[in-house]
């Protein structure tokens, strides 16, 4: 790994102990015996970025098939998550067990060869027409539809998108660019905006996007995705978009993150719940932390490669 | 051979190998909603719709509650096989019942208040076997208002086992990793001369109410 990895480990590294010393300070504050949950859900939230920061460190020191064993299990957590609540009868047993235990691994496979002919239509195509023939071969005709669109789409968000964020080490990329690297840039993007839309929606209130789904607003979105270009035009060292560029990719997914977490938030309001698991102490579920960056995750790699790659995958 | 200690070792390394699968397989988490995890003596009952409906409700016990609880199981099915028996009599310590009357030694009920009675705490499914139908329960049996009558210092806590039936339906052999919900509700004794009918509705609705909320 380059020097460049070392710096942006220890520039998240510093980041991530000035807000764990912020969230230590908030803490003192609040008078003993008492509970303030936004202090409780900020110090949760850097645990979970801990957490995160860790071990996608370990992951890329130890390459491409370190990322994408994480990103694999993160999928895994992720489609169980979506699984739980989809429409789903007895005939559909086999073709979740196939989603899980074939489609999912074979998917992280592909990604791990560089098949991109494989990884970028395996499941769009192969599986969204075998797996309904699997279904329609056990022979239930009720809420057919409804049963193998919801297992469809579980499989692309959970499965497809996440697939995308290791996909990105199979581009090449000019110069020394390296794919690892613009994988800690997309989550930082993503993330970042989304706590900026956090904050900003906050201080300058308006009318809510989408007011029966979130109370998340506009002004929030704008911030967002603003303090995502920022964040990206100082991360672009890392890149091989330039400041304006990069600047411009961190807008795009943040958006499309803003814009998947959205998505998640009025399938949760459908089945009635909080968060999607609780698989994060104080946190929910894997969705709830990367649903954004699993959204984002296809366009960015599918920009970055009709933009910046050169030469075949790697 | 359970004094065999060895075999004892190995019993604990697979019973921690059974909480491990359970927890990664289906992420499966406890709602402790009426009682907390407290070390009492309880008799769980909950609904059965499959076969890992027993190891799940004993994977979510904190390890002190699950060294003291002990399941009710058929010993048609647990002593089947030399494998099955090691599990069923070793790991999980099943207090084994025989569901064919004819081939019973010994009196279903003396074995369950004997377990009691050392102190165990118990896990049993007052429905008598695997629920596969639509109804969301099947008619209790008698035992629970039988051990409720005969032990009324003994807390009887509803424990509504959610998506299980998804996760493992009988016949399947591949489980799905969905995410299963244990919820514990507030523990019931049989009232001052309640009849059994009256008692077990109770029960049953006391169960049914746990999967409204969940």
């Amino acid at each position: 790994m380059s020097s460049d990895f070392a710096a942006l480990a220890l520039a998240v590294a510093g980041l991530l102990l000035v807000l764990t010393l912020i969230a230590q300070a908030l803490r003192a504050r609040v008078p003993p015996g008492r509970r303030v949950p936004g202090v409780e859900a900020f110090a949760a939230r850097v645990r979970g970025w801990w957490a995160m920061a860790v071990l996608l460190a370990l992951a890329l020191l130890l390459g491409r098939a370190g990322v994408v064993l994480l990103f694999a299990f993160a999928s895994f957590a992720a489609l169980r998550e979506v699984a739980t609540y989809t429409a789903k009868a007895r005939e559909d047993h086999a073709t979740l067990a196939l989603a899980f235990f074939a489609v999912l691994p074979l998917q992280f496979l592909f990604v791990g060869m560089g098949w991109p002919g494989l990884f970028t239509i395996f499941i769009p195509v192969y599986v969204f027409l075998g797996l309904s023939v699997l279904s329609a071969l056990r022979g239930s005709p009720a809420r057919f539809l409804a049963r193998v669109a919801e297992t469809q789409w579980a499989l692309v968000t959970c499965v497809y998108g996440a697939s995308h964020v290791p996909a990105l080490m199979t581009l090449s990329l000019p110069g020394s660019n390296e794919g690892a690297l613009l994988i800690a840039f997309l989550i930082l993007a993503v993330q970042g905006g989304e706590v900026a839309d956090g904050l900003a929606g906050r201080r300058w209130r308006s009318r809510p996007i989408a007011p029966a789904l979130s109370p998340r607003n506009w002004h929030g979105a704008a911030g967002g995705v603003s303090a995502a270009a920022v964040i990206g035009a100082l991360l672009s060292w890392l890149t091989p978009f330039g400041v304006l560029g990069s600047a411009l990719m961190a807008a795009v997914a943040a958006a499309a993150g803003l814009a998947g977490t959205l998505v998640l938030a009025a399938i949760k309001r459908e089945r009635g719940v909080r968060d999607w698991s609780h698989l994060i102490p104080g946190q929910g579920g894997i969705l709830d932390q990367l649903g954004g960056v699993f959204f984002a995750a296809p366009l960015f790699y599918h920009l970055t490669h009709f933009g910046w790659a050169v030469g075949g995958p790697q | 051979m359970p004094g065999n200690p060895l075999r004892r070792l190995a019993a604990r390394v697979a019973g921690h190998g059974i909480v491990l699968a359970c927890k990664a397989v289906t992420a499966v988490r406890a709602d402790w909603r009426g009682v907390p995890p407290e070390p009492r003596q309880r008799v769980y009952f909950a609904n059965h719709t499959s076969n890992a409906d027993m190891p799940m409700i004993w994977s979510v016990l904190p390890p002190e509650l699950r060294d003291r609880t002990r399941p009710v199981a058929a010993a048609d099915y647990w002593l089947e096989s030399r494998a099955r028996a090691f599990f069923g009599a070793e790991v999980f310590r099943g207090v084994l019942i025989d569901r064919r009357p004819e081939a019973r030694i010994d009196n279903p009920m003396e074995a369950i208040l004997r377990a009691l009675d050392e102190g165990s705490s118990l896990i049993i499914f007052p429905e008598g076997r695997r629920n596969a139908g639509p109804d969301p329960l099947l008619p209790f049996k008698s035992g629970l208002y039988n051990i409720g009558v005969a032990r009324p210092a003994v807390e009887l806590v509803p424990t509504w086992i959610a998506n299980l039936n998804a996760i493992m339906p009988k016949g399947e052999v591949v489980p799905l990793p969905l995410i299963a919900t244990v919820t514990f509700g507030a523990p019931l004794r049989v009232a001052e001369g309640e009849d059994k009918d009256a008692f077990l509705d109770r029960a049953a609705q006391a169960l049914l109410d746990l999967r409204e909320a969940a």
